[in-house]
């Protein structure tokens, strides 16, 4: 099947098929692309002016207009408090996270009101707003560029996140793509996507090492590739280290020589964003044609010079790639792997474009690396594939692992490790809990996650209360909390009682997410059709759902129709009938309550196939005691089988 | 020791359940209902059973990985994204549980644990328990503080050489305790095998930090 991308405005005729299709997305701290594969041939979505790297930059004008990219970026430099950049960063972060990024940071934060979840606030434009809300602008507008080009509706997406990304920095990535009206098929990490973009192309096959540097991120993941497997052995980053450091370090360099030359005690965030705009410009220029250059910076009609040359700038940002080829060393001991076992390395990231970079890495691994896919666009099309294998099917496999510890803190705020890191996910693991005082009726939990052996040097992720614990003596009772991550690498915690065997749900408030509270709040606030949506889905997933009794009843009357006679079998058969017939409507609850009908009007049958299934189960059983030929049911059953 | 289990369905097979969506019998662990082809939830099963390999501490990496590979390409929630809530439940249960039997085998040290599990005799002892063994007491001792009088990287190295060296040999002592039904002599090694593992670990964290305090 090959896929239309039309030029926005031009109007395609709809195509059924398309509409299963679904987007991938890479949302970058920089930069952010969309892209769609059929056929195993992933392409990026451009813009109406042809442009793939959407700037993942928001402008929210005093009127309330949202604008989300080029034109936002460009907003920055007259009105820096109405944009944000770079909210990837604070993506599921709290007020004192927030603060060690202090100075880096070109918006005011806000600490939470009370009753809100510690999830940090931007102050924008008069505004108070999420890293969720401010990302699922950014969501919409890939969304709405997909739907442009494609022509139509796009509400399913494959959105990847930095494989180092903790479980709250994943949830709010999931929250941001929900506020967007998107339905995330699967979290996948940027590496791991990369990978899939290469190894697919390629047919590649060994161990493969992702060094991913993007904007405001490093990742790196170790991979075995083999026979369209995709298996992650280990993953290893810094979720605050990019070529954003870059450019800082550039700026600071260019402010330091400005307040020199222009006598200044004090910069203005006028003068801030503009040496950042202007570092950036610098860096980009060095790393590809030129060797030095100089750079001027005028805010308020004072301009001032700045000479760098390719030296100078691998001088200031060294430090930050010694620090990313020290976590690749780490990554390979957790693998117990040699850097000469590695077959080849992929670079991903604009960051990877610094000669430095590619020096580095090179002399690490003893290969020079790949970036013939353009490393911009690499996240997003493996993205893209994987899309395309949760939709139409597909014999590649992605498994992937958890990127940090995940443990409890214990008495004396000492960390105990539950899951360790690099643990094939999905992933479940059962701990048991005692308490400490007779009667004891409540029980608190503290789930972090990280490396560190005091909890308070790890993320929180989550603390809560386990209630309704049966009053005994100290030490009885028997509290087993298990703790599931999914393939999305996202937590779930559940707890029961196991000596009175009383079951509870617990309800994880995660530390930095939002509540469903505010969600629902935000959705009301900033969704068009929101309601809608969610009927939506609902009507989908109650189809799917017919489509799979319809298909069950079905196989069950060609293995056993002749359990029926056929006045049974026409009750049957009508009662699909009904099935189908409330699909092709929209009436959810109509075929809810037809699917219902069909498995009130099978009971019996269902009973017949059981005492047919055990009756074949026991001849077969004598069958292989006796070695005796047994009775014909038994005969049939095997040549069946 | 030493039941060979299908691949495919493990359990008794006589163990009939009705299928939570055609309603129609399925072995109790199969994975897939014969009749409709709907994904079962994952069934009572030991982490070999559910691998289908031998009860056996001696096993074949390679074996293992391709059947795990294998299991996980039916069974991983990816197959399942656009399929039913209960579909997806069933799936993600089954890779979870396969991942878990995968890890626990992968590991010696955990395979060892399990198998004198299975046969009831105790596990090797936990993090938090002591070690009753005075042989390996006195050894573990000595090593310790061998590496924190350990200066030079290359001392480090030589004790993490030895201690990956003593574990292989553990290990095919292991094997061997276990061959011959053994299960004593099987929880000792495991236990010492545990010990080496920890011992290699505190290795590459000293050398992390001797490397860390050099100079460049």
């Amino acid at each position: 099947m090959l896929i239309q991308i039309h030029e926005p405005g031009a109007t395609p005729v709809p195509h059924e098929g398309d509409k299963r299709l679904a987007v991938g997305i890479d949302l970058g701290t920089t930069n952010s692309v969309v892209a769609i594969s059929a056929g195993n041939k992933p392409e990026v979505i451009r813009d109406g002016q042809g442009r793939a790297l959407i700037p993942s930059v928001v402008a929210y004008a005093p009127d309330g207009t949202v604008t989300v990219g080029e034109e936002a970026r460009r907003e920055r430099l007259d009105n820096p408090e109405r944009v944000v950049s770079s909210v990837k960063r604070l993506m599921g972060r709290g007020v004192a996270d927030v603060k060690k990024l202090a100075g880096t940071l070109p918006f005011e934060v806000a600490p939470p009101e009370s009753g809100e979840s510690a999830m940090v606030r931007l102050k924008v434009s008069g505004r108070r707003l999420t890293p969720v809300e401010i990302s699922a602008e950014i969501l919409k507008s890939l969304k709405h560029q997909a739907e442009a080009a494609l022509g139509h509706e796009v509400s399913r997406a494959v959105v990847t996140v930095p494989a180092y990304f903790d479980d709250a920095a994943r949830g709010a990535t999931k929250d941001a793509a929900r506020l967007a009206g998107l339905e995330v098929l699967r979290l996948v990490n940027e590496p791991t996507a990369a990978a899939l973009a290469y190894g697919l192309d390629r047919g590649a096959e060994g161990l493969y090492a992702v060094y991913d540097l993007g904007g405001g991120t490093f990742d790196v993941s170790l991979l075995r590739l083999e026979k369209g497997v995709f298996q992650v052995l280990a993953t290893g980053g810094d979720s605050a280290l990019g070529g954003d450091d870059f450019d800082h370090a550039v700026a600071e360099r260019f402010l330091a020589e400005r307040a020199g030359v222009l006598g200044m005690q004090t910069l203005s965030p006028a003068e801030v964003a503009s040496a950042l705009v202007t570092a950036r410009l610098a860096k980009e220029c060095l790393s590809t044609q030129h060797k030095d250059g100089e750079w001027r910076i005028e805010v308020a009609g004072e301009g001032s010079r700045h000479r760098l040359d390719r030296a100078g700038l691998e001088n200031l940002i060294a430090p930050f790639v010694d620090r990313t080829i020290a976590i690749c060393r780490g990554v390979l001991e957790d693998a117990a792997l040699s850097p000469a076992e590695i077959t080849g390395v992929v670079l991903v990231g604009g960051s990877t474009r610094i000669p430095l970079v590619r020096r580095k890495v090179a002399e690490l691994f003893g290969h020079e690396p790949l970036a013939d896919i353009d490393p911009d666009e690499v996240v997003a099309l493996g993205a893209a594939l994987q899309a395309e294998a949760l939709t139409a099917g597909s014999d590649t496999l992605l498994l992937d692992v958890i990127p940090l510890s995940l443990g409890i803190e214990t008495m004396g705020g000492i960390v105990e490790k539950i899951i360790p890191r690099n643990t094939p996910i999905p992933v479940s693991k059962a701990q048991e809990f005692t308490t400490y005082q007779d009667g004891q009726a409540a029980m608190m939990i503290h789930v972090v996650q990280g490396e560190r052996e005091l909890a308070d040097e790890n993320r929180s992720l989550a603390r809560f209360e386990l209630h309704g614990i049966p009053p005994m003596t100290a030490g009885a009772a028997r509290i087993r909390v298990t703790f599931a991550i999914d393939a999305d690498g996202l937590l779930t915690v559940s707890a029961d009682e196991k000596t009175t065997g009383v079951a509870q749900r617990v309800e994880v408030k995660p530390s930095y997410g939002l509540s469903e509270d505010d969600m629902a709040r935000m959705l009301r606030d900033s969704l068009e059709h929101a309601q809608d949506d969610m009927l939506r889905r609902l009507l989908i997933e109650s189809r799917v759902d017919a489509k799979r009794a319809v298909n069950a009843v079905q196989s069950a009357l060609k293995a056993d129709g002749d359990l029926l006679d056929s006045s049974e079998r026409a009750a049957v058969t009508g009662a699909v009938a009904k099935v189908e017939a409330a699909m092709k409507g929209e009436d959810r609850e109509a075929i809810e309550q037809a699917v219902e009908s069909l498995e009130h009007a099978t009971l019996s049958f269902a009973e017949r196939r059981m005492d047919r299934g055990i009756r074949k189960a026991l001849a077969g059983h004598k069958l292989a005691e006796f070695e005796e030929p047994g009775g014909e049911d038994a005969t049939k059953d095997r040549a069946a089988r | 020791m030493g039941v060979m289990a299908e691949p495919q369905i493990i359990g008794n097979k006589e163990q009939l359940s009705p299928c939570w969506s055609c309603k129609g019998p399925v072995a109790r662990a199969s994975l897939f209902c014969e009749t409709c082809g709907a994904i079962q939830p994952p069934g009572a099963a030991d982490h070999f059973q559910r691998l289908g390999l031998a009860r056996d501490f001696a096993l074949d990496g390679d074996e293992l990985s391709r059947r795990y590979l294998a299991l996980q390409s039916r069974l991983h929630p990816d197959r399942f994204a656009s399929k039913t809530a209960k579909e997806r439940a069933a799936s993600l249960a089954q890779a979870t549980a396969l991942n878990d039997a995968y890890r626990t085998l992968r590991d010696p040290v955990t395979r060892a644990a399990c198998l004198l599990q299975l046969a009831g005799a105790t596990a090797p002892t936990e993090e938090s328990g002591t070690v009753s063994d005075p042989e390996l007491l006195m050894e573990s001792l000595e090593r310790r503080e061998e590496l924190s009088s350990a200066e030079s990287p290359a001392e480090v190295q030589n004790i993490a050489a030895r201690a990956e060296s003593d574990a292989k040999n553990c290990v095919t002592a292991l094997a061997a305790a276990f061959a011959a039904n053994d299960l004593a002599e099987a929880a000792r090694l495991a236990t010492r095998l545990k010990y080496l593992g920890k011992l290699g670990e505190e290795c590459r964290a000293r050398l992390a930090r001797i490397r860390e305090s050099a100079p460049c």
